[in-house]
């Protein structure tokens, strides 16, 4: 039985339109407000950087699928995606080629050399972005108050993610839960504005390109222990990568389990985790090693998550020989 | 209660309100002698001879098949052979019609008194599942010992297709008196009607028709495809379900299409068996969509021309609706008997496979509640155990997960190449 048959119509003669490269779109899209913000907030050096980061992510794809002499997968714009996600993580004065680095790191080896989109068992931006935090630590936490020069950054005796967990409102004490919202503080590109990464997260849950359950379960979860710890809440929320990879990173497609009970409980882990790591961790940030952690975990989420199928019979348990695979 | 999962398919039932027209009558037509799905007949009639209308001209021994009659009168031209959808070559009468109709002495109503009688005439008229599957309605008969429940399927659920619409709206007593003599002679003592509620007219004629009669419910099933599958049918005008590797008919259930039973009653009535059907003739490039009453044997081509189909820009032509049709050859197919539907396409997905991103959404179509992106993959390394594991058995192909599908995969005709491979392997 060839696969490679004359290509003969089959059953069912229409279809729903729907194209990988539709959703990639779409999701840029999404990413577009807060992005777009970021660079109206940090300028010139803040657009450069994710017209680096995008570039480098969509060269490495195409280069690579050329050199191994695979089929093109860059015109899906996925690595698109995954540039301008990184890009938006990232602090706006980042050197440019450090960003390359990261950029070209995520695509050829998160991604493409576990068999390319679909295939990676990692989300590619989260695992550059640690990557880069683990490389540069110093430019990571360098950021600029919006629409000035004045540069922020970590105080010095601050070693742990205890005090940091808020970037931003560190910042001169003078953010308000509104510059939270809305990106008037000093941040990473894509982090600051919470009302556009909100806006495109609603954007892609309407458009049901993405699930909510994920996102949900993982700002709920999070919420709920920081309310139970003690912490500011909103700003807590509001504050530093959360936002951007609940909503966008706990959505992904590739590395989130497809199944729905998978999702919730995906979801629910990067809520904890990420509560963990801001508050008794060494990072000043602790989303994308969540969504990380989360992602190793993602095929026995979804395995024990598997929908029965309909009229199946209940598997008997049975021993298992140690030999059996 | 729980509903199984499904697509929302657009709306294209442009026909829904056209009356069904006779189509005129044709000048040739050519029966095949397999028109369901068992063994063809041999046919018992030869060049020159004169047929009439209702006369039996295919019959096989074997009980896998039903008797097949002539549609027009006038004289047989040729029997040649005939390409059936499955790929199947198989005998075929041609009949130049007289244009008289003259009855056969044959058709005579029936007398139908007891299970056996029925089971009997099911065989005699030459019915068939009407609503494409062509499966022999006497075998189904016969495998259901005591039946319990009646389902009759008018979810009518594929885009474009309104025929089985229009027989609820134009003979709605044809439909329940049929329900009612299956139920007297079957000792059934419950009737589930499931009706899509996008068909509110149909609906209402079915209500009224059925207002004096015990034990029919008209059960609403909502507007989602694949609603007439068996399967989901039957769970969601009852909760039943139907396990795997069994039948409906191990559950006492007997399922029916609405226009089987319409045709059952007819035939009890006059005893002319199943010679005519309503098709619908639509889709793109057709400009004047309609539903027809064609002969059965009418060229498909003489259905193009009288629904004014721009043949030119027509891509590709099914054999019923265009999620589940299968293509036929505009120049050489006849109308089936199982043929519900004539589909015209001006575009279909040629769209090369992407790789699979993983969205879920097959999963989510799924009304079988499988995961076919793990099947095609399964598939594509050719893994029988993972296949097994997956539950590929219970794909009905019903084309849901392919037509979701963002990177354009062929899911569904996977799994069927699937079942076959676990067939050969013989797991």
């Amino acid at each position: 039985m060839s696969l490679r048959k004359p290509k003969e119509p089959v059953s069912p003669f229409i279809r729903s339109g729907a194209s990988s490269r539709k959703i990639m779109l779409c999701v840029i899209l999404a990413l577009l407000p807060a992005a777009i913000t970021g660079c109206l907030n940090y300028g010139l050096s803040a657009a450069a950087l994710l017209g680096v980061t995008v570039g480098t992510a969509a060269l490495s794809e195409l280069l690579f699928r050329a050199v191994t002499r695979k089929q093109q997968t860059v015109q899906d714009f996925s690595a698109v995606v995954t540039g301008l996600l990184l890009g938006m993580t990232l602090p706006p004065d980042f050197p440019l080629w450090k960003a390359a680095i990261g950029s070209a790191f995520a695509i050829i080896f998160v991604k493409q050399l576990f068999g390319g989109i679909g295939k990676n068992f990692a989300n590619p931006a989260a695992t550059a972005k640690i990557l880069l935090m683990v490389l540069f630590m110093d430019d990571m936490t360098v950021w600029r108050l919006p629409l000035t020069d004045s540069l922020f950054t970590l105080p010095d005796n601050v070693q742990t993610a205890s005090a940091v967990v808020t970037q931003t409102p560190l910042t001169g004490a003078h953010a308000t839960y509104w510059d939270l919202l809305l990106g008037n503080t000093a941040g990473n590109i894509g982090e600051t504005c919470a009302l556009g990464i909100l806006l495109g997260a609603v954007f892609l849950w309407l458009t049901r390109i993405s699930s909510p359950v994920a996102p949900l379960t993982c700002i709920g979860s999070f919420t709920l222990l920081t309310a139970l710890g003690g912490y500011d809440v909103p700003a807590q929320l509001l504050s530093g990568g959360f936002l951007l990879g609940a909503c966008f990173m706990t959505a992904d497609y590739t590395t989130v389990p497809v199944t729905r009970g998978g999702k919730c409980l995906f979801g629910l882990g990067c809520g904890v985790l990420t509560f963990l790591i801001r508050h008794y961790g060494g990072y000043p940030e602790g989303i994308p090693f969540a969504i990380v952690m989360m992602n190793l975990l993602t095929p026995y989420l979804e395995r024990f998550t598997k929908p029965h199928p309909f009229g199946a019979a209940y598997p008997v348990k049975k021993k298992r020989s140690v030999s059996e695979r | 209660m729980k509903r199984l999962n499904g697509i929302r398919l657009p709306r294209k039932k442009r026909t829904e309100e056209k009356p069904v027209k006779p189509i005129p009558l044709p000048e040739r037509v050519r029966i095949p002698m397999l028109m369901h799905s068992g063994v063809p007949c041999t046919p018992v009639v030869s060049e020159g001879d004169l047929v009439t209308v209702g006369q039996c001209i295919g019959k096989s021994e074997n009980e896998n098949s039903v008797p097949i009659h002539a549609s027009v009168s006038g004289r047989v031209t040729a029997v040649s052979e005939y390409r059936t959808i499955t790929g199947e070559t198989v005998p075929c009468v041609e009949i130049r019609s007289d244009g008289e109709q003259l009855l056969s002495d044959d058709c005579n109503p029936p007398k139908i008194e007891s299970r056996e009688d029925l089971i009997a005439a099911a065989k005699a008229s030459g019915c068939v599942g009407l609503s494409g599957a062509g499966d022999l309605i006497f075998r189904k008969l016969e495998a259901c010992k005591k039946p319990k429940l009646l389902i009759v399927n008018a979810a009518e659920c594929e885009a474009y297709l309104s025929a089985d619409s229009r027989i609820m709206i134009e003979s709605p007593d044809d439909v329940i008196g049929g329900i009612v003599m299956l139920m007297k002679l079957l000792k059934i003592k419950e009737t589930r009607i499931g009706i899509q509620t996008d068909k509110p007219l149909a609906r209402k004629r079915l209500t009224e028709a059925a207002a004096d009669q015990k034990g029919i419910q008209i059960c609403p099933l909502p507007s989602v495809y694949p609603q007439g599958a068996e399967k989901v049918l039957i769970f969601h005008t009852s909760g039943i379900i139907v396990p795997e590797n069994q039948t409906p008919a191990d559950l006492d259930i007997l399922v029916l299409n609405v226009s089987t039973c319409a045709f059952l009653y007819r035939y009890a009535q006059t005893g002319i068996p199943l010679i005519e059907r309503v098709v619908t003739v639509d889709g793109d490039p057709v400009e004047k969509p309609c539903n027809l009453l064609v002969p059965i044997g009418t060229p498909v081509k003489e259905l193009l021309e009288y629904a004014a189909c721009q043949t030119d820009n027509m891509k590709v032509l099914l054999c019923g609706g265009a999620m589940m049709g299968s293509k036929i050859d505009p120049a050489e197919a006849v109308v089936v008997r199982q043929q519900n539907g004539l589909t015209a396409l001006k575009r279909v997905s040629t769209l090369r496979e992407t790789p699979c991103i993983r969205c879920g959404r097959c999963v989510d179509a799924c009304p079988m509640n499988l995961m076919p992106m793990d099947l095609n993959s399964a598939f594509l390394r050719k893994d029988p155990a993972a296949l097994q594991a997956g539950h590929v058995g219970l794909c009905m192909n019903c084309g849901c997960c392919s037509f979701v599908c963002p990177a354009h995969r062929q899911l569904a005709e996977k799994n069927q190449q699937a079942k076959k491979l676990l067939q050969k392997e013989g797991v």
